[in-house]
């Protein structure tokens, strides 16, 4: 029997160092976050009122408003949305459950994997070239939309894929037993089951998108609007207009980077304003995709 | 002739657990061929799972499949509705004639989805849709255009799999909170739902305890009044207890097949008793 209280008080201290750097670590990233968060909030929760939200852009920093932006942002998301769960759904259901394993496939695969990656500059100088020079689409809301679809594709077809994969095997051969096609089986099981993955995918891209600045200024938004879109709804048949895709517009962050930009310090409590709502939105989005994956998890266990 | 088989069905129940829903396929008379496998053999990729079977399956018995593991049996099974299909690199070749009809199931023009419809299966491990207990057996009929009532349909199924008395005033909750011998009888509810003209078991009790398994085999006997079924199990006394006929593979192919009393008590075969004795396997 040696002496071990030498080498396990050794043993002990190293342990408790680990701990607190742990900690440490731990902390910079919330500390930092929480005091973003205060620094906005004190900056900006003095100028949020109603008419700073219904007030269009001033050379005046206390009657200048987000009204235009904050449509502008809604608009965009919704092209957004739209297109990129369509496609990003039907491209992951593909991939994972009709496309034949090769080497094509695993290609693709890799490629949506890195697409993931691409600076979202580069998506812009993309829509740039071919919706906006190519077929002509303008530096509309349509375009605008369109270009965050792409740039958010490739996180839907992921959270799809990942979705999918988490139904075990048992069930599709279970309902393909009962003589159901593949798309019956995708339709009627795998779809409703991997919803939750799924959902929960799309809106923290959405939310990625929505903070997005730079593919938005690339295609040419505009940093200064004093006017809104033409309504999607209208009193008089058809009751709905498209007008409103080809429509200029601008989005929070941009109006933002405009605010800061600018000498007068009052327009930096403008950008802190319009902050705090860019970042409640996206908190908000987190926090439907945290309460979906709760029920859905809740509901369904394999 | 639904009545006459109602009629029939309705002198079965060993156990007397409620009349057995009767099929609307034309059921052959016991002891004719149902199915008739002609020297299939079945490739993963370049290995050969199994070689050359021969084997007919006798309409309204019990057929069971034993074998060591890795024998083939689940292979086997899995042939019949063309579960295969789904991975790559799968290949079959041969003949499963289904009778009387005497369509090759394995056949590549054959469809497939037509074979699953007519071919029921259960799987080991209980795989009931997380959905609710009626939508589990509505779901066949429902896809399949199913012309009559569903909630007839999805009663006499679950009467069928003696689990009509437990869930009947729970239909619209969740099948997956019911226990596992449960779920496993929602799930042959659920294959019976679609009328199948076989039902392939494949160890349908090896995920449960040994009361629900009893429950499992009692269904397995009252079901043969109206199907041909094939079952496949690791648990030599539950061949002994439930089966009719009794096959006997080993490394891919067919030992030895034959009434199961018979492979029992007196198999022709050296190797046949090597395993039922407990000598390997």
């Amino acid at each position: 029997m040696g002496d071990f209280s030498g080498i396990i008080a050794k043993r002990r201290r190293q342990d408790f160092i680990f701990n607190v750097v742990g900690v440490v670590c731990t902390l910079v990233g919330i500390v930092t976050l929480g005091a973003l968060l205060v620094d906005l909030l004190m900056d900006g929760l003095g100028r949020l009122d109603r008419a700073f939200l219904t007030s269009f852009p001033s050379r005046f920093a206390a009657r200048a408003g987000i009204y235009s932006s904050w449509v502008g942002t809604l608009l965009i998301m919704l092209v957004t949305a739209c297109t990129a769960v369509p496609l990003g759904v039907a491209a992951g259901v593909y991939l994972e459950e009709y496309a034949r394993k090769n080497w094509l496939t695993s290609l693709i695969e890799i490629n949506i994997a890195n697409l993931a990656g691409v600076p979202s500059i580069i998506y812009g100088l993309m829509a740039l070239g071919l919706l906006v020079y190519q077929f002509r689409l303008g530096q509309s809301i349509l375009t605008g939309g369109l270009t965050l679809a792409f740039l958010i594709l490739p996180i839907v077809i992921v959270a799809t894929r990942e979705a999918l994969r988490t139904i075990p095997q048992g069930i599709r051969e279970a309902a393909l037993a009962l003589g159901s096609t593949k798309w019956q089986v995708v339709r009627h099981h795998l779809l409703p089951y991997s919803i939750g993955g799924t959902l929960t995918g799309i809106i923290i891209a959405l939310s990625r998108a929505i903070g997005e600045t730079a593919p938005l200024i690339t295609i040419g938004a505009l940093t200064f609007i004093a006017f809104l879109p033409p309504p999607p709804l209208q009193a008089q048949p058809p009751f709905v207009s498209a007008g409103w895709l080809w429509s200029p517009f601008s989005v929070l962050p941009i109006q933002m980077f405009n605010w800061v930009s600018r000498p007068d310090p009052e327009f930096v409590v403008n950008a802190a304003g319009a902050g705090l709502i860019l970042i409640i939105v996206t908190l908000s989005l987190n926090a439907v995709a945290i309460f979906i994956r709760y029920r859905v998890r809740k509901r369904i266990k394999w | 002739m639904r009545t006459e088989l109602e009629k029939g069905s309705g002198t079965t129940g060993v156990t007397g657990k409620g009349g057995a829903a009767a099929p609307a396929h034309a059921a052959a008379p016991a002891g004719e061929v149902k199915a008739d496998v002609r020297g299939l053999s079945f490739f993963y990729g370049r290995h050969q799972a199994l070689k050359g079977i021969d084997l007919a399956f006798e309409a309204n018995r019990v057929t069971a499949i034993i074998g060591p593991s890795g024998c083939g049996k689940s292979t086997l099974l899995r042939c019949f509705n063309r579960i295969h299909d789904l991975y790559p690199d799968t290949r079959y070749e041969g003949r499963i004639l289904l009778q009387p009809s005497g369509v090759d199931i394995v056949a590549p023009e054959t469809d497939p989805v037509e074979m699953r419809m007519r071919i029921g299966m259960v799987f080991q491990k209980p795989n009931a849709f997380p959905k609710s207990i009626y939508e589990n057996v509505a779901f066949g009929p429902r896809i399949n255009g199913f012309p009559g009532s569903l909630n007839d349909i999805v009663e006499q199924s679950l009467r069928a799999a003696a689990l009509w008395d437990e869930v009947k005033d729970r239909l619209h909750e969740g099948a997956l909170g019911l226990s596992g011998g449960q779920q496993q009888r929602l799930c042959i509810a659920r294959a019976l739902a679609v009328d199948p003209e076989v039902l392939l078991m494949d160890e349908p009790a090896s995920a449960l305890d040994p009361i629900a398994t009893q429950k499992i085999e009692e269904l397995v006997y009252e079901l043969k009044e109206n199907y041909t079924i094939v079952i496949v199990t690791h648990n030599m006394q539950q061949a002994a207890r439930v089966s009719d006929r009794t096959a006997f593979f080993m490394l891919g192919k067919l030992v030895e097949v034959d009434e199961t009393r018979t492979i029992f008590m007196n198999p022709k075969e050296k190797l046949t008793e090597d395993y039922i004795t407990g000598r390997f396997g």
